[in-house]
C-alpha cells in the first residue's frame, strides 16, 4: 500500500517535472507595501491587479516572446513602506533572483528612489501611482521611468475647472474652504492650488492644514462649515478622506462642490457612507460604460473577489498591457530592447490606446465624482466618457 | 599611555582598511545591506558613545536622522544647495538641537528619559511637516545626485569610523572618566565636584551630530524624502536592540550586535517574509535572559574565563 502511493507520487513528480521544462518561464518582480502606512493604498489598487494579471496571461498559455510561449512566475515581497527596505529588496530582485521584468512600485517616493536601482539593470518601470510635477526632469534623468497617471497641476487644474463651472452656474460664490494633510503629496497639491485658486479669482476663507494620522477631524470641519463657503476642497489621504466625510454629515456641512482627494474613488468610500455621499467629488476617475472598463472590472471581481477601486487600478492594469505587449512585440527578453519598444509603440489598453510623450503618458482621469453609487469621471486629459458635474445637495441617504 | 591603548586603534585602522574594500567584492544586493550595516553601526556606536557610559537609553535617533534627511532635501530641492553644504548644516543643526534637548532634559532619569526621547521624534516630526506646510510649501523633496551605494557605503564607513575615534579619545580624557563615574552613581559625581549636567550635554550632542550626519548621507539614496519616513520611530529602537545585543560595555560592541543582527533580520525577511518582526522581539528576550550586556560581554568572560586556566 504504502509502495503503491510512493509509486503514484513518483508518477505525479514526474508529470509536474516535465510540465516545467516543456515550458519556460518568464519572472516578473513584484515589490510593494503589505504593511504599513500605505499598505491600505497598495492593497486596493496594486496587488490585486498583479494577480489578476498574472493569472489571467498564465490561463492563456503565457506571454508568447518570439516562437517560445512563457508562463510567468511573480517574485512578491514586501517593502513595509519603508524605502530602505524596497532598495535592498530590488538589488535582490535582481541580483540573487535574477527577474526578467518588475511592475513599478507603489508611491511617488518608492518610484523615485528605486529608479537608479532598476535603471542600472535596465528594467523599464511603468510607474502608475506616481505623480509628480517634476515628471520632464525625473524622466531625463532616469530614460528607464514611466508616468502614466498625471500631474500635481492636473489635478488641481481639473478641481479648478470645476470651480469655475459652479461660479459660473451660479451654484457657489468666490468663497473656498480648503484644507490640507501636512504631509508631501498633501502639501504639494494645496500649494499649487494656493495659486491656482487665486489667479481663477477665488478667495480661500479657510485654509487649514492637520497632521497625517489626525484622529479627531471634527475641529477641522467646523472651521470650514463657520467660513461660509459654498465649495469644500480637501487635499487629503487615505484616512483623514473617510473621516473628513463623516465630519461632514455630522457638520451637515452646507456646500454645493463638496471634494476630498485620494481614497474618494475605493469602493470602501460608499461602502462606509452609503448614498450619503452621493455627488461628492474625488481625484481620480473611470468611465464605467466603457464595455472594456466594464470587462475589466468583471474580471477584477471573479479572480481577485475584489471591486476595483474607480480610478488608478484600471491604470494599474493598464501598466501591465503595456509591459506585456511590449515584451511580445519585441519578441525578447532583452530589457534595453523592451524599453525602447515601450517609447515607439502604442499599446490598446483599458485605459485605450496609450502612448508615452518623453516617458510621460497624457492620458489620465483627475476628477471623478459619484453619482449614484457609481464614481465617475468627471475631469481628465484625453479620456472618452466624462460626465456632467452636479452639484452636491445635502447628506441625506 | 598603554601599548595596549593603541593597539586598539591600530586594530580600527586594519578592520575600516579592510571593510573599505567591500564594495569591490560584492554584487548589488550585499553592497546594499553593507550600506544597512554601516549606517547602523555608526548610528549604533554613537548611540553608545552616550548611552554606554551614562545607562541613559535614548530613542532620539529617529529625530536627529530625520532632521539629517530633511535638511539636505528641503535644501537641495527647494533651495538648489549642494549635497556637502547641506551635509555640513545637518551637523551643526543635529548637534545645536540636541545641545538643546540635553539641556532641558538630560535632569530626567530612568523612564522619563526614554519617554520624552521616544516623543522626540514626533514631535519634531511634526513642527517639521508645520513648518514645511505654513513657510516652505514644498513640491515634494527631491535628493537627485550622481551618489552610487558604493559612495555612500565609504561615506558611512568613514562617519562610523570618526564616532569610534572619536570615543576612543573621549574616554581617554578626563570627561570619559567624568562620565564613567556618572554611570556608577550620579550622586558621587555630583559630590566630588563634577559638572554632571555639562558632561551628559556634550555627549548627547555627539549623538545628535552623528545621527543627522547619517541621516544626511542616506538621504540620496532615498531620493524623496517625506517626513514620514525619515522620522520613523522603528529606526531608534534597531538602533538601541543592535547595541545592546552588541553591548554598550565597549565601544566596538555596536559592530559585533549591527552585523549578526542584520544577518538574521534579512535571512528571516527573505524567508519567512512576515514573520520579520518577530526577530526584533526574540532579539529582546535573547538579551534579557540570555546576553545581559551584550556579546561584548561574553567573549569579555571567555577572554576572563581563558585566561585564568592558563
Amino acid at each position: 500500500m504504502i509502495r503503491r502511493s510512493l509509486l503514484a507520487l513518483a508518477a505525479a513528480f514526474t508529470v509536474a517535472g516535465t510540465s516545467v521544462y516543456a515550458q519556460d518561464m518568464i519572472k516578473i518582480g513584484a515589490i510593494a507595501p503589505k504593511t504599513g502606512p500605505l499598505a491600505g493604498g497598495a492593497v486596493v489598487t496594486q496587488w490585486p491587479n498583479v494577480q489578476l494579471w498574472v493569472e489571467e496571461v498564465n490561463a492563456r498559455g503565457g506571454l508568447k516572446v518570439g516562437d517560445k510561449q512563457m508562463q510567468i512566475e511573480l517574485i512578491e515581497y514586501d517593502d513595509k513602506t519603508n524605502p530602505g527596505e524596497h532598495i535592498k529588496l530590488a538589488q535582490r530582485l535582481a541580483t540573487q533572483d535574477k527577474v526578467d521584468f518588475v511592475v513599478a512600485p507603489y508611491g511617488t517616493g518608492f518610484n523615485i528612489a528605486t529608479a537608479p536601482i532598476y535603471g542600472k539593470f535596465g528594467y523599464p518601470m511603468i510607474a502608475v501611482s506616481a505623480i509628480t510635477d517634476k515628471a520632464d526632469e525625473l524622466t531625463e534623468r532616469y530614460s528607464n521611468l514611466f508616468f502614466t497617471l498625471g500631474t500635481t497641476t492636473a489635478f488641481v487644474d481639473g478641481v479648478k475647472e470645476i470651480l469655475i463651472e459652479q461660479r459660473d452656474a451660479g451654484n457657489i460664490g468666490n468663497e473656498v474652504a480648503m484644507v490640507n494633510v501636512a504631509d508631501a503629496f498633501g502639501i504639494e497639491l494645496a500649494d499649487r492650488a494656493r495659486e491656482l485658486f487665486t489667479e481663477a479669482g477665488f478667495e480661500i476663507v479657510y485654509d487649514k492644514s492637520y497632521p497625517l494620522g489626525t484622529p479627531d477631524l471634527s475641529p477641522v470641519m467646523k472651521g470650514a462649515k463657520d467660513s461660509g463657503a459654498k465649495a469644500f476642497v480637501a487635499w487629503s489621504y487615505p484616512p483623514d478622506s473617510f473621516g473628513l466625510a463623516e465630519q461632514a454629515i455630522i457638520e451637515n456641512l452646507d456646500v454645493s462642490v463638496y471634494y476630498s482627494a485620494v481614497a474618494t474613488s475605493f469602493p470602501a468610500f460608499k461602502g462606509a457612507y452609503g448614498n450619503k455621499i452621493n455627488n461628492v467629488l474625488g481625484a481620480g476617475g473611470t468611465n464605467v460604460d466603457d464595455p472594456v472598463i466594464a470587462a475589466y472590472r468583471k474580471a477584477h471581481m471573479d479572480v481577485t473577489g475584489k471591486t476595483a477601486d474607480y480610478w488608478a487600478s484600471a491604470n494599474t492594469y493598464a501598466s501591465l498591457q503595456i509591459l506585456e505587449q511590449a515584451i511580445e512585440g519585441a519578441a525578447t527578453l532583452d530589457r534595453g530592447v523592451v524599453t525602447q519598444y515601450i517609447k515607439d509603440n502604442s499599446f490598446d489598453t483599458v485605459m485605450g490606446k496609450l502612448s508615452f510623450e518623453n516617458q510621460v503618458s497624457k492620458t489620465f482621469w483627475s476628477v471623478g465624482q459619484w453619482q449614484d453609487g457609481v464614481f465617475r469621471g468627471v475631469k481628465g486629459s484625453n479620456v472618452e466618457g466624462a460626465v456632467p458635474v452636479r452639484a452636491k445637495d445635502g447628506w441625506s441617504e | 599611555m598603554k601599548r595596549a591603548n593603541w593597539q586598539e586603534l591600530i586594530w580600527v585602522v586594519i578592520i575600516v582598511a579592510l571593510a573599505a574594500f567591500w564594495p569591490m567584492m560584492v554584487n548589488g544586493y550585499w553592497l546594499g545591506i553593507g550600506v544597512d550595516m554601516m549606517m547602523y553601526i555608526a548610528l549604533a556606536t554613537s548611540w553608545v558613545l552616550f548611552s554606554g557610559p551614562t545607562h541613559y537609553i535614548s530613542l532620539a535617533s529617529a529625530a536627529f536622522f530625520g532632521v539629517g534627511g530633511f535638511i539636505v532635501g528641503t535644501g537641495m530641492s527647494d533651495y538648489d544647495a549642494s549635497f556637502w553644504s547641506m551635509l555640513a548644516l545637518s551637523a551643526l543643526v543635529g548637534g545645536v538641537l540636541a545641545a538643546l534637548i540635553g539641556l532641558a532634559t538630560l535632569r530626567l532619569s530612568g523612564v522619563y528619559f526614554v519617554i520624552f526621547t521616544l516623543g522626540l521624534a514626533e514631535m519634531i516630526r511634526n513642527l517639521v511637516s508645520w513648518v514645511q506646510n505654513n513657510f516652505l510649501g514644498s513640491r515634494g523633496l527631491y535628493v537627485l545626485t550622481d551618489f552610487t551605494d558604493t559612495h555612500l557605503y565609504w561615506m558611512l564607513l568613514a562617519t562610523a569610523a570618526a564616532v569610534y575615534v572619536l570615543g576612543w579619545i573621549i574616554s581617554r580624557s578626563r570627561l570619559g572618566f567624568a562620565l564613567r563615574i556618572i554611570g556608577g552613581d550620579e550622586t558621587v559625581a555630583r559630590h566630588v565636584g563634577i559638572n554632571t549636567a555639562m558632561a551628559k550635554v556634550i555627549l548627547f550632542t555627539t549623538t545628535g551630530i552623528f545621527g543627522a550626519i547619517v541621516g544626511a548621507i542616506i538621504a540620496p539614496r532615498w531620493s524623496y524624502i517625506e517626513p514620514n519616513q525619515v522620522f520613523s520611530p522603528q529606526l531608534s529602537f534597531f538602533v538601541v536592540i543592535m547595541a545592546l545585543l552588541g553591548g554598550s560595555g565597549r565601544l566596538w560592541g555596536p559592530v559585533v550586535g549591527v552585523i549578526p543582527f542584520l544577518l538574521i533580520w534579512n535571512w528571516v525577511d527573505a524567508n519567512f517574509p512576515h514573520q520579520s518582526i518577530l526577530v526584533l522581539g526574540l532579539a529582546f528576550l535573547v538579551i534579557v535572559y540570555f546576553l545581559p550586556h551584550g556579546f561584548v560581554g561574553r567573549i569579555e568572560q571567555l577572554r576572563a574565563h581563558l585566561r585564568s586556566r592558563s
